[in-house]
């Protein structure tokens, strides 16, 4: 346990390497709109994967179906963690249970709480007090929240936001915002890390604070972080690994230089010729389905 | 922040009272509460049981409403499961009054759970229709359901006794009802401190949120019900103890209303507010008659439009509070406290 921390932050049981989670065959389709067409992927334990891709491209969907806000049609999506586990039909507070944890594109605190409170809203799923002791704030209803109280404030200072810990979220600025939605979901201990766009709207130094968060909790925790970005340079620095998504189909993948040399990569961020697709698929371009 | 005040271990740091001012108001307000049955006639503590019951009402209806979102027009109907159970069980089965209100609340709760279910699906106005068609269900059945009810007809309760004291008189009732309104806080107020309350306040804040964070929609929505229904079953069950009658019009939409003016004019998602809401909106409509009293003996000629004119400065007031002060009294006291912490010192 790294930096003092007194609890384990990550709570997967896997060694490095080892396969934590595998996509098959993913389809998602709202209507006639397809958002995911034969997605496969697969993301190994205390590995940094980005997704890119353009506006539309189907990365938030992807990612809402790992955390159960969508049901694919077709495909499955294990996750490794004490054995196996198929992750398609569950929904998001049992996936949640499992140790996949995400943060959103557009923030989603609970906005009227503190930051300290909203951290502890993350240990929900860790906590046992019953409903009874819990009123009464008794015995191992308030020792609970005070170990958890500890926890909360091992990751305050990971993300170094020990001044605002007792302020009211909605009165924060965004990029202190995204910082405590990250704290959130590491306040779930958890083995996967979901980031959507953690970076979007930062100007150079925050991102550069919000690169070096998620470079720590992935070196030092081993926490496996599934990231969505746009910021080229970030990306190639940071992930160990990129997929690339257009049209709602994997049309590349690899390290980051292998990516970036990759001609369908290059053609489908410059617009150019599109002929290189095996097909095309009918899919309106709307920006919010990411 | 308080200047001074340093805590050292997360337990004094996360206590309800953290500086000497917060101990001394709770002091202050808890000598006042033990002196005025002392002082007051009659007449005041009835008014002051009134609010007793209402600030346990009103507290039970902001769980479900201030803190969980879940907006509920079916507050009388709970009221009256609590009121009728109680009495029922009390009058007809002849169990003590403790244990009728108990059973009453846990009837009242479960209930509620099963008037819930439709929030799962429902949200903001839909719900609140929903919530209304359970309070029509509740006193339809109540008024019809003759063998168990007594229907239309009043439900009389024996008195109570508490230690071989009999609560018949204003005096005694104010002690019971205040340590329960006061227990009501108390536990509500906690349970806001650990992870079923941050459940409930993430679902009003951010449901989709919540979920990913693993909190189960489909139990804590169910839970919000019951534990709301619990008090306000709770403030049935004493109503019907403390007025000796239970009659269905003591529980009909307009109660709903009420109590929703009660915390939306206090406090959303408060419990001092719901407190002040509850005294405020009891206070109110016995300050207006007086006040109409008065007018009738100076201004004869008035005498026929006082009622319009006292439902006329209701509204008003309730209108005027949300324009001016939407967050409600307890923002108010707020900003009093915050005056006087600051002082002189206030840039």
């Amino acid at each position: 346990m790294l930096r003092g921390f007194r609890h384990q932050l990550n709570s997967s049981t896997l060694q490095p390497g080892e396969l934590q989670l595998r996509i098959e065959d993913l389809q998602l389709s709202f209507g006639g709109v397809t958002a995911l067409f034969n997605v496969n992927l697969e993301l190994h334990q205390s590995e940094i994967l980005a997704i890119i891709g353009p506006n539309g491209a189907g990365k938030t969907s992807l990612l809402n179906c790992i955390s159960g806000l969508y049901h694919p049609q077709k495909g499955r999506i294990l996750y490794h963690r004490d054995g196996e586990h198929d992750l398609t039909r569950l929904r998001p507070h049992q996936i949640a249970r499992l140790g996949i944890a995400r943060s959103f594109q557009n923030i989603e605190l609970f906005r009227h709480m503190t930051v300290l409170d909203n951290l502890l809203a993350g240990c929900h799923v860790h906590m046992r007090a019953n409903l009874l002791a819990s009123m009464l704030y008794w015995g191992p209803a308030e020792r609970e929240q005070i170990e958890f109280r500890q926890y909360v404030e091992d990751i305050i200072d990971l993300l170094e936001i020990e001044s605002i810990r007792k302020q009211t979220v909605g009165a924060l600025s965004y990029g202190l915002q995204k910082r405590v939605e990250m704290g959130r979901a590491l306040a779930m201990k958890p083995a996967i890390l979901l980031l959507d766009e953690p970076m979007a709207g930062m100007n150079a130094e925050e991102k550069e604070d919000m690169a070096r968060f998620i470079l720590d909790i992935n070196e030092e925790h081993g926490v496996s972080i599934v990231l969505i970005e746009h910021d080229m340079g970030v990306v190639m620095d940071i992930s160990d690994r990129v997929v690339v998504l257009n049209f709602g189909q994997k049309i590349g993948e690899g390290t980051p230089d292998e990516v970036r040399q990759n001609p369908v990569v290059i053609q489908a961020y410059l617009g150019e010729d599109r002929s290189v697709f095996p097909f095309k698929m009918a899919v309106n371009n709307t920006s919010n389905r990411g | 922040m308080e200047s001074g005040i340093f805590h050292t271990t997360y337990q004094s740091d996360m206590s309800l009272r953290r500086t000497h001012a917060q101990k001394i108001r709770i002091i202050l307000f808890l000598l006042f509460m033990l002196a005025f049955p002392f002082f007051a006639n009659r007449y005041y503590l009835t008014l002051a049981n009134q609010v007793g019951i209402a600030t346990i009402g009103a507290i039970g209806l902001n769980i479900l409403v201030g803190y969980t979102g879940q907006i509920s027009l079916g507050q009388g109907g709970f009221m009256a499961v609590g009121a009728y159970a109680a009495g029922i069980m009390t009058a007809r089965m002849g169990l003590p009054w403790w244990a009728s209100t108990l059973a009453a609340c846990l009837v009242t709760a479960l209930v509620g759970a099963i008037f819930g279910i439709p929030s799962l699906r429902l949200k903001g106005l839909y719900l609140a229709i929903a919530t209304l068609a359970a309070q029509e269900i509740i006193l339809w059945t109540v008024t019809h359901w003759d063998a168990v009810t007594g229907g239309v007809d009043a439900l009389v309760v024996p008195n109570p006794t508490l230690f071989g004291i009999q609560l018949n008189t204003d005096f005694n009732f104010y002690w019971v009802i205040w340590a329960l309104a006061g227990l009501t806080a108390i536990l509500t107020i906690n349970l806001f401190r650990t992870r079923f309350g941050r459940a409930f306040i993430a679902i009003r804040d951010q449901d989709i949120a919540a979920e990913v964070m693993g909190v189960d929609l489909f139990r804590y929505k169910l839970l919000a019900f019951a534990v709301s229904s619990f008090f306000v079953g709770l403030a049935g069950a004493l109503t019907a103890h403390y007025r000796s009658i239970v009659t269905w019009e003591r529980f009909t939409v307009d109660v709903s209303v009420l109590y929703l003016a009660m915390i939306i004019i206090g406090g959303l998602g408060s419990v001092t507010g719901s407190f002040f809401g509850a005294t405020f909106m009891t206070l109110l409509p016995a300050i207006l008659t007086n006040l109409g009293r008065a007018l009738k003996t100076s201004l004869p000629f008035i005498d026929s439009i006082i009622p319009f004119v006292q439902q006329a400065t209701f509204g008003l007031v309730i209108i005027l509070f949300l324009v001016l002060e939407p967050e409600g009294l307890n923002k108010i006291w707020r900003n009093i406290k915050d005056y006087f912490r600051l002082w002189p010192f206030s840039y």
